[in-house]
């Protein structure tokens, strides 16, 4: 298998061993790059000068003798609404086109400081606004199984740049899905971290209260590997929790005999495509085969939690965004007539049509006369979301879902802002609890006609065999990551999903 | 509840947003749409249901200790600006 499809946990070794340089390492994901980002398009900006030099660093401490960490040398991606001192930070929007931030996000430093290499900053929906990368002020990223389908987003760059071995772990940020749907899309493994886990200093911020950072990896393995390099309290973020932080792969391989695990009918209803929930269903049997206990649970308040996202994930923008006038950083607008004038034009040509829509949303979700009757309700309804999650989890481990409702869709084929808003039905619930949740593919689907497109059900695919990647979806107790990474690696040890390599262009899927 | 047109457009003010006459129309058909699905909510009774503003309910007033830490240096928080002057942020004049 080529170096860049190996996992960070096997190339920790060979690093260590010195089998392998960090900087061969690195040229094999720099070359990787080269050779497929022009059909995949994961990143905003690459900074090749910039990993060569980390990983040159790093092979000069290997060489004194110097104990490194695991992830020294592993070529990372970083989501582009991270700040990263001295590398353009544009969170894909045109009002950030020329920003340059003066400081590090904290989980940029943490990773920095156990020695990863940075390969580039990632796509995304324009402020992490989206579930397919389209809503990117610059251009759409593309699903390595299939280019001409979107990877899932917003975390799209990050998801496609690992599927694809343009890095071996990446990091995403994830307000109502935005790290697991794209994790499902690409055929990756992707942990949201409980609210709180992960600081969010530095993360450029969307909705506040929803808004968490998480690793995407190749194996549930290597995603703890990253969350233990990540997590932990920070001065810089009076929200990030003051609870201690395991090491997250020690319990790895506890399996889960004996554990409980909850399947809530209403993720498995209406929506939900047959392939996505009969590849569900086999996952939960794989798991009752290595001795877990499944039964079924109903959360009668899941249908509402779409409904009380949109009020308060765009509530919570409108007041962030407020902060893009063209006085501090951005693009300001060139001509103006005023003060009120230069921020409204600058906002005008600065966002992008999603970004507007869920601030002038937010704004009136806010405003004087509907405050009660939208924001508080929509808070009021989160707190029964959330505690249909404390009940379940009374008699429950973990709960499985679907992540996504159906496989990757084509580019420009979801036109309605509902219809794109349905695709995260069963992540949001988990963002509005805080909870923690990860994706990993559990099967492969013959993609779905588009609606209105005659002929063909839900097996006939485009008739040259393409499969596409499905997610399953853990979701655990408040801080009960280890948990959730362990259902997840006692399932990748079972099975074969997570091996598979998108065959890039080639129809088919194969394996590489 | 309807969106009338006069309220996108009392919004796009609060919002500081110059939308089109296109965009204010589409934004008036997009926001009944969204607020449609939205007014589910009103199906659930929340009577006495607290809301949950956020979900660390362990965490409560985080202050730290009231002393100086270096921030960023001028020039850094300068760096980003579109237009400057004399050490400070330029915007245009507001005051006659």
């Amino acid at each position: 298998m080529a170096l860049y499809y190996k996992s960070a946990k096997e190339l920790a070794g060979m690093l260590s061993r010195r089998e392998v340089s960090a900087v061969e390492l690195t040229r094999a994901a720099l070359d990787r790059a080269e050779q497929v980002e022009e059909k995949v398009k994961s990143f905003v900006t690459r900074t090749p000068d910039l990993a060569l030099a980390q990983a040159e660093a790093v092979d000069r401490r290997r060489a004194t003798g110097e104990t490194l960490s695991s992830l020294a040398g592993i070529p990372v991606a970083i989501k582009d609404n991270m700040n990263t001192f001295g590398v353009r930070t544009t969170c894909s929007s045109k009002i950030l086109a020329n920003y340059i931030p003066p400081y590090d996000a904290t989980v940029v430093d943490r990773l920095n400081a156990a020695g990863t290499v940075t390969v580039g900053k990632t796509n995304l929906d324009e402020f992490a606004m989206g579930s397919s990368t389209e809503n990117s002020g610059f251009f759409t990223t593309r699903n390595p199984w299939d280019t001409s389908r979107v990877p899932g987003g917003s975390s799209g760059g990050s998801a496609a740049a690992v599927a694809v071995g343009e890095a071996v772990i990446s990091l995403g940020s994830d307000t109502g899905g935005s790290i697991r749907q794209p994790a499902a899309l690409c055929g990756v493994t992707g942990l949201k971290p409980t609210y709180g886990r992960v600081s969010r200093y530095g993360l450029v911020a969307f909705a506040s209260s929803l808004d968490q950072i998480g690793p995407f990896g190749r194996t549930a393995e290597d995603v703890a590997l990253a969350l233990s390099a990540i997590a932990g309290h920070d001065r810089l973020d009076s929200t990030s929790a003051p609870v201690p932080v395991p090491d997250f792969t020690a319990g790895l391989n506890r399996g889960v005999k004996g554990l409980k695990i909850g399947i809530p009918r209403e993720y498995l209803a209406a929506g939900i495509s047959p392939a996505v929930r009969e590849a569900v269903l086999r996952a939960v049997e794989v798991l009752v085969g290595l001795g877990a206990e499944a039964e079924e649970v109903s959360m009668p308040h899941t249908e509402y939690a779409l409904s009380a996202y949109y009020v308060i994930a765009p509530a919570e923008a409108s007041s962030n965004l407020a902060r893009y006038d063209g006085v501090r950083y951005g693009v300001r607008a060139g001509e103006y007539s005023d003060l009120v004038d230069m921020f409204s034009r600058t906002r005008e040509e600065g966002f992008g049509p999603e970004v507007k829509r869920r601030i002038m949303l937010g704004t009136y979700a806010l405003s004087s006369g509907y405050y009660d009757a939208y924001y508080l309700k929509a808070q009021k309804v989160r707190t029964l979301v959330n505690k249909d999650f404390e009940e379940a989890f009374r008699r429950f481990d973990v709960l499985v879902t679907p992540t996504a409702p159906s496989v990757a869709f084509g580019i420009g084929q979801k036109t309605d802002p509902l219809a794109m808003y349905l695709e995260d039905v069963c992540t949001i619930p988990v963002n509005l609890a805080g909870l923690p949740g990860m994706s990993l593919p559990c099967g492969f689907a013959a993609p779905e006609p588009a609606a209105g497109v005659a002929g063909g059900g839900p097996t006939a695919g485009d008739g040259n065999g393409l499969r596409l990647p499905i997610g399953l979806q853990i979701i655990g107790k408040a801080f009960d990551e280890e948990t959730v990474l362990r259902v997840g690696h006692a399932f990748q040890q079972a099975t074969d999903y997570h091996n598979q390599r998108p065959a890039l262009d080639a129809k088919g899927g194969a394996r590489q | 509840m309807q969106i009338r047109r006069e309220d996108v457009d009392h919004v796009a003010d609060l919002a500081r947003l110059s939308l089109s006459e296109e965009e204010r129309e589409k934004m008036t058909r997009e926001l009944n749409s969204i607020l449609g699905h939205v007014d589910k909510l009103n199906e659930l009774k929340t009577d006495g249901v607290q809301p949950t503003f956020h979900v660390l309910a362990s965490l409560k007033n985080v202050t730290r200790k009231d002393e100086v830490i270096h921030g960023l240096d001028r020039d850094r928080a300068l760096q980003n600006a579109p237009s400057q002057k004399s050490g400070c942020f330029a915007v245009p004049k507001t005051v006659e």
